[in-house]
């Protein structure tokens, strides 16, 4: 490994048999894996939509869609700075994936601070807890587990920044970059589904009062 | 494709000259005595201490049985208390699953998966050391309860709610169970993640999937059924301790939340689990059957196709434990029908088996005896399995020792059969030595005539009508001869699995000493010296045929002329690199452990600080970097190389 790799061949690793470098194929696996924790938590909080016990807070009048969309919109801009990070460091600038890699970070935590002030408006203006209602059960969970993978997310952004200033991190760390990336990429979208299926479908389909 | 091979062992960058990793411990470099034991990241030790606890935990759970078979074994019996017998059938059933036959399996998976495969380590070295240690946390969180206050577990081993609520549950023995199993589900995903890389990723060249052995290939399908199934009962865990720890309401009934989410979310865990459970042990036999048949696998790609179907329609299949909780017609004609079909590909693996075995010259040692005796007990429990397919017949069968007689000839019949036929099996490779012919037949004569003896009178019983987990019966009820011959045929059964393991334990100090290849077998494993050296292979082999080590014995001269050419290659690319020890994983379970323990006690500070510790752990981890050395196996004359 020397200056007869000048030019990686990033997608292909030729120490493997497939070519991927294991890194990246763990981590393709895990986030199949995270799949189906995500994939119970959202039926989880489906199935129990369906069935609102009698006093069930209603989820339109809970909701400020308004910093959702907005904290929504952030959060997927801060796939696209990932995504300048991981092409920064597949053609070894180093201080431009720096740059990106901060920014990304900055934008998750934007969108951790708007989660909070919506828990926090939650709680103590619309009377919603994780313990007096099914529904607060279900979303608290669910959402909160959501913003604990946006928080690793982000500590491992910051951690992959401190550590780009050790002597020696170059292209050759891109596969490590590159994994992240699909990480963060991959918590991103899952936003995606629980903005839709928590919150907009509320909006167009929304459960039978409980006034039964 | 020299610079493939000589790098299909290469696991990690290598470090630019001139920068020193940071580590805070030292790199442990002992190669001998606690230390190299508890810092290694060997797939051969890991497999080994695997191997290990899972044998102590299934003595464990054979112990509890039998405390329980002796409850049973008169009626109207006060032996044990009732809490007690259902701490005994809870911790049996939770042991026998999690803490035996998984990890079992699991040892196997780290010994055979890089040998077969002709890799020298596995992809993760010490994230693979992270598996067991925490596999040991896990363990060591269900089992607490035993030695405080509150009690071992008794919720039953899948754990129905409301039974976990805090009204059913008030003390902690609910937590030791559901944290206890969290961080065993952590253990599982962290290993299935490293062999599904590994296994896809270090194959030597070559070795294209349709030519990696079976065993190899249902570790694969075990693992991606292990990374897809274990988060639903992760998650269901969480719902559970969510309601105990803070109060929300998943399983809540006055608050809008419904149990039968519970079985939903276990059993969609729980299903696949069944085939998690059996799918290597049909790796097993079919290692051990052809071995001994003189023959090659009958229908090699058949065989792995069908145990991926096995493990794809095990995930439709998971409401027929649940025929009875009214599902509706369609439901339940669905769940009915998919159940009668995952009987097809399993049924097409026992025709395979018997192909293989039909016309071959069959060599009766003992791991063929256990293998064959599996064929046949498996497919008893098959049979119940598919009277239990039918929604109508199951409501009769539901709950009663009918469905106990069923899965214990599946998980003992089958799994366990296949297990106890591949420790004898593959004893010589990792101990160079044979296990004792004699008394290996003689244990598995007592053990086949023990546990028929046990389990068969248990569906007479089933039909008859007596519940599973009773602690105790009438003498009226005409239950009480089956009972009886079912306790005294499990005493036989006991006795036979203490013959078995002190044949293990003697031919471990005074079995005949075995070359590498004592079965003149077929697959890789069997090329290289007993016990492997710890690079494993000297050189890396190349693979012309499914049956790798057959096809090489048979080609010496072309296998020689490439293993000098590969040798060269290697040791013009500075030799056989090697990953180095870690405290690191040890470091980091240990955080998981001290967490788990405080959190089931409620206690935050001890949680907190245990997470503390995981999270040192894994950024100390991080920093040291995979390290490693380099070995010239050639240079220093080593008697590995033949």
């Amino acid at each position: 490994m020397d200056a007869a790799t000048a030019i990686l061949d990033h997608p292909h690793d030729p120490s493997t048999a497939t070519g991927i470098p294991n890194k990246k194929l763990l981590l393709w696996a895990f986030l199949a894996s995270d799949c189906m924790f995500f994939g119970t938590l959202i039926s989880t909080h489906l199935v129990y939509r369906q069935h609102p016990p009698p006093g069930n807070p209603v989820a339109t009048q809970v909701f400020d869609i308004e910093l959702t969309s907005f904290s929504t919109f952030i959060l997927l801009m801060s796939s696209l700075m990932m995504a300048l990070a991981v092409n920064a460091i597949q053609r070894g600038k180093v201080k431009s994936m720096r740059a990106s890699l901060l920014t990304t970070a900055f934008f998750g935590l934007v969108f951790l601070g708007c989660q909070v002030w919506e828990f926090w408006h939650f709680v103590y203006e619309k009377n919603l807890t994780i313990t007096n209602s099914i529904f607060g059960s279900t979303f608290f969970t669910l959402t909160g587990t959501h913003g604990t993978h946006v928080a690793i997310g982000v500590l491992w952004l910051l951690s992959m920044y401190a550590y780009s200033f050790k002597k020696g991190f170059s292209e050759r760390n891109a596969v490590d970059v590159e994994s992240m990336g699909l990480y963060w990429h991959f918590v991103d979208i899952v936003w995606i589904v629980i903005f839709t299926a928590v919150y907009l479908l509320e909006y167009v389909y929304p459960v039978a009062s409980s006034a039964h | 494709m020299a610079e493939a091979l000589v790098k299909s062992d290469f696991i990690g960058k290598e470090e630019p000259a001139g920068v020193r990793p940071f580590t805070l411990l030292r790199r442990p470099t002992a190669r001998t005595g606690l230390v190299a034991w508890l810092t290694t990241v060997d797939h051969k030790k890991i497999g080994l201490m695997y191997g290990f606890f899972a044998i102590v935990f299934f003595l464990v759970g054979g112990i509890e049985a039998l405390i329980i078979r002796t409850q049973l074994i008169v009626p109207n019996n006060h032996l044990v208390s009732a809490h007690f017998y259902s701490e005994l059938f809870t911790m049996h059933g939770t042991t026998m699953i999690f803490l035996a036959v998984m990890p079992l399996n699991a040892a196997f998976f780290n010994l055979l998966v890089p040998l077969q495969i002709g890799a020298r380590d596995v992809a993760f070295p010490r994230l693979n050391a992270f598996s067991l240690w925490v596999f040991v946390a896990g363990a060591l969180i269900l089992n607490a309860g035993w030695f405080l206050k509150a009690g071992a577990p008794a919720a039953g081993w899948f754990g129905y709610a409301p039974l976990t609520s805090k009204t059913f549950t008030p003390d902690i023995s609910a937590d030791l169970w559901t944290v206890g199993l969290q961080v065993l589900g952590v253990s599982s995903i962290v290993a299935s993640l490293n062999f599904i890389t590994t296994i896809i990723n270090l194959r030597a060249p070559g070795m294209t999937m349709m030519r990696v052995p079976v065993f190899t290939w249902m570790a694969l399908i075990t693992s991606f059924l292990l990374i897809l199934a274990m988060p639903s009962i992760a998650i269901a865990l969480v719902e559970v301790i969510f309601d105990r720890h803070f109060g929300t309401n998943f399983f809540e009934v006055s608050n809008g939340g419904q149990p039968i989410l519970w079985q939903h979310l276990f059993w969609i865990f729980g299903h696949p689990e069944v085939y998690i459970l059996i799918l290597p042990p049909m790796g097993y036999i079919s290692e051990i059957l052809p071995t001994f048949a003189r023959k090659p696998l009958f229908g090699y790609p058949v065989m792995v196709f069908s145990g991926a179907l096995i493990g794809f329609i095990g995930f439709g299949v998971w409401s027929h434990h649940m025929f009875t909780t009214g599902m509706g017609m369609v439901a339940t004609s669905a769940f009915a029908l998919a159940t009668m079909a995952i009987a097809v590909p399993t049924g097409v693996k026992v025709f395979n088996w018997i192909g293989t075995l039909w016309g071959g010259h069959l060599r009766m040692r003992t791991p063929m005896l256990f293998a064959l005796g599996f064929i046949w007990m498996f497919m008893m429990g098959g049979f119940s399995g598919i009277m239990h397919s039918a929604a109508p017949a199951d409501s009769q069968q539901h709950n009663s020792y009918f469905v106990v007689a069923h899965f214990h000839y599946v998980l003992i019949g089958g799994a366990t059969f296949a297990l106890l036929a591949a420790i004898p099996y593959w004893f010589p490779k990792f101990f160079g030595r044979l296990v004792n012919e004699f008394w290996g037949k003689v244990s598995f004569w007592v053990i086949f005539v023990g546990f028929n003896a046990t389990f068969f009178p248990m569906h007479f019983l089933g039909l008859n009508g007596m519940p599973r987990r009773t602690w105790t019966y009438d003498a009226n009820m005409g239950w009480n001869t089956g009972n009886l011959v079912a306790s005294l045929g499990a005493y036989l059964l006991g006795l036979g699995i203490l013959i078995y393991f002190a044949t293990i334990v003697w031919s471990y100090f005074k079995g005949k000493q075995a070359g590498p290849d004592p079965w003149d077998a077929r697959t890789l494993e069997w090329s290289i010296p007993s016990p492997p050296p710890e690079y494993n292979f000297a050189v890396t082999p190349a693979v012309h045929a499914r049956d790798a080590w057959w096809y090489e014995k048979h080609h010496r001269e072309e296998t020689a002329r490439e293993h000098t050419a590969h040798a060269r290659d290697e040791a013009a690319h500075g030799g056989i690199h090697m990953p180095g020890q870690s405290w690191y994983p040890l470091v980091a379970a240990a955080g998981l452990l001290v967490a788990g323990l405080c959190f089931a006690n409620y206690n935050l500070t001890g949680s907190l600080i245990g997470l503390g510790l995981l999270l040192a752990g894994v950024y100390l981890w991080a920093l040291e970097g995979p390290g490693g050395y380099h070995l010239h196996p050639e240079e220093s004359g080593d008697p590995a190389q033949k």
